[in-house]
């Protein structure tokens, strides 16, 4: 593990001599910036604060084949990804890092899931420290900070005309040596040093989650909750930007005789999600959909695998419509009286 | 048991063949009798009674059903499927003969070893017999590991009930078979009436007895409500809960009643477990 710099006006060169690895950093594409393949180094932005698409699509895409297989036969091709490939995702900010190690969890107890941790697996994370963190951020809240090293392989620190890139485990050490980074001296430790301390002053909302996980069920008829799911106009933005939001569909397509079997992403905020065969559906309206979506991140799952589906980003805040707030719900949450679980 | 390195990739099962529980028509429920393509896999499969299955056909999409043979009838797999929806109706179209898909087993299980030793009360309504049959089939072919067995089953009529050809298996020494249905019909000599009434009908004594349940929502409450009244506890209840599922194997999040996922944790439940989680009877 050891300490690396490069120029800032290197970062094309620098990307271009990872020919080994499929590269993906963070790339503006239409009206949003996204993890993509680097294909032309020029087009990377490190300039935005962070990507409005989560990198979760790159190991958990918003659509991926399980098998394929022909129409008529019984012979199943499956498509799961080559572990021992190299991928390594460039600027991925530290909540994002973290994200994947709270989803690790879910795709990994009881039965594996090949598709999501063979990625895993081959995949080399360089972070990305935040300088500026966004105005609704609140990683400290969720056990991490703009400089959290938590999950990654490397964390680079911009400063100024240089990054100084800090290796954190042989996969980063791997990532150095392929990028002929220079090595750096303890000026641009101290600095990156300064610059953690600075930006975790920085974040500007917070949090305190004690006792949360534990109260949520109490709420379960409480009304409170239909002050934000009234106005919720159920699009599921929240799910499908939010990095450790893993829910998914499975559906089987097929084109002629070329079939397929794929999972693609879904939320728990749309009707559809839960409906019964019969019509019945256990959370028939917004309010019970949003109570199991803060219930899932905040009291289920934390329940399950010991930590909050959150990692403060703060996606969901930035991309609501109609302004709920998910740290108003919380704090709501908190000032709410709560009353035994009810007995059918 | 599952391929353990993709556990998204089902078996192809081959259907021995294939019968009418109820009259053809809408909501029929036909029972499916197969064995796996792979003869190599019974060396590894297992499954206990409450296990369940995705089942599916290639093209269409799969859906979990519980499996309604029980491990001592040995050599096959046995669903029972109503016709309801998009993927049951395409499972509906196969015959002796037909491949399906079968991904499993999957689920927890009826805890029959702490049973061992207790009288057993298997309390049914409608298609919800289905999840019984193994517990009903397994308890009968372990006859003197177990104390008194009593079945009550009730559908709306004498013709929806399902493996109605086993009635007659069901009694015996120790065992008892207590069927009802809802509305009056000629020539009908058993209970008339709901399965709740016919529980306090038959009033089976809770002591050193398990009372297992399963039917539509409405039935497994009033069922409930009434063995609490014949003096049963909640840790002497027990019942199998069903949600809309499609990865059956914990991950994609939406068949969860509070913190408990029906397809991994359940589909078994006890009654003292679900007392817990308001969310259950949603």
């Amino acid at each position: 593990m050891g300490d690396y710099k490069f120029a800032k006006d290197k970062l094309a060169e620098v990307l271009s001599s990872l020919g080994d690895y499929q590269v993906f950093a963070p790339t503006p594409a239409g009206d949003v910036v996204r993890f993509l393949e680097v294909k032309d180094p020029a087009a990377v932005t490190l300039e935005s604060a962070n990507s409005t698409v989560p990198p979760k699509e790159l190991m958990f895409p918003e659509t991926e084949t399980l098998f394929k297989y022909r129409l008529g036969d019984t012979g199943l091709d499956p498509s799961v990804p080559d572990a021992s490939a190299r991928r390594l995702v460039f600027g991925i900010r530290p909540c994002d890092a973290m994200a994947y190690t709270i989803v690790d969890n879910l795709f990994s107890w009881d039965f594996t899931d090949p598709y999501y941790l063979n990625r895993r697996e081959n995949t080399t994370l360089v972070g990305f420290a935040c300088g500026d963190p966004c105005a609704n951020c609140f990683c400290p809240s969720m056990g991490g900070a703009p400089a959290s090293e938590k999950g990654l392989d490397a964390l680079m620190f911009d400063l100024g005309d240089t990054f100084y890139v800090k290796t954190l485990t042989d996969k980063g050490d791997a990532f150095a040596k392929a990028a002929g980074l220079d090595a750096a001296g303890d000026a641009e430790s101290k600095a990156a040093e300064k610059q953690a301390e600075e930006a975790l002053g920085k974040v500007k909302r917070s949090i305190d989650t004690a006792g949360i996980p534990e109260k949520l069920p109490s709420l379960y008829d409480h009304p409170f909750w239909e002050q934000f799911s009234d106005r919720c106009l159920s699009c599921g933005i929240c799910t499908f930007l939010c990095p450790t939001c893993h829910c998914f569909d499975i559906q089987d397509e097929a084109e002629a005789f070329n079939a397929r079997r794929a999972r693609m992403w879904d939320t728990c905020m749309f009707a559809e999600y839960t409906v019964h065969t019969s019509g019945h559906n256990p959370r028939p309206t917004r309010k019970e959909r949003t109570r199991n979506r803060i219930s899932h991140k905040y009291s289920y799952f934390p329940e399950k695998f010991d930590v909050i589906a959150c990692v403060g980003c703060g996606r969901c805040i930035n991309n609501c419509p109609v302004n709920i707030d998910l740290l108003d719900i919380l704090e709501k949450s908190k000032q709410a009286e709560g009353k035994e679980a009810k007995t059918a | 048991m599952m391929d353990e390195s993709n556990p998204y990739l089902p078996y192809i099962v081959k259907v021995e063949d294939a019968w009418y529980e109820t009259p053809v028509g809408d909501r029929a429920v036909k029972t499916f009798k197969v064995t796996f393509e792979d003869e190599k896999v019974w060396d590894t499969w297992s499954h206990r009674p409450g296990n369940c299955a995705m089942v599916g056909r290639l093209g269409i999409g799969e859906s979990m059903f519980c499996i309604s043979s029980s491990p001592t009838e040995e050599g096959y797999l046995r669903f029972s499927i109503m016709q309801a929806g998009k993927v049951t109706s395409a499972i509906h179209e196969v015959d002796a003969g037909d491949t399906l898909t079968v991904r499993g087993p999957l689920g927890n299980s009826f805890p029959m070893e702490e049973w061992e030793g207790k009288n057993i009360v298997s309390i049914g309504g409608g298609i919800g017999q289905a999840p019984l049959r193994p517990v009903i089939n397994y308890v009968r072919a372990n006859k003197d590991k177990y104390g008194d067995l009593k079945v009550l089953y009730g559908a709306r009529t004498s013709d929806l009930h399902c493996f109605k050809t086993e009635f007659d298996e069901y009694s015996g020494e120790g065992t008892a078979c207590h069927l009802a249905i809802d509305v009056e019909e000629e020539g009908w000599p058993h209970f008339v009436g709901f399965v709740p009434d016919l529980l306090m009908e038959v009033a089976p004594s809770p002591e050193n007895t398990i009372a297992v349940t399963c039917g539509p929502p409405i039935l497994i409450k009033f069922v409930t409500q009434n063995l609490e009244k014949l003096g049963f506890t909640p840790d002497q209840i027990y019942t199998t809960l069903e949600e809309r599922m499609k990865c059956g194997i914990g991950k994609c999040g939406r068949c969860n009643v509070g913190s408990m996922y029906v397809c991994k944790d359940g589909p078994v439940f006890s009654y003292e477990t679900l007392k817990k989680i308001p969310e259950a009877f949603a």
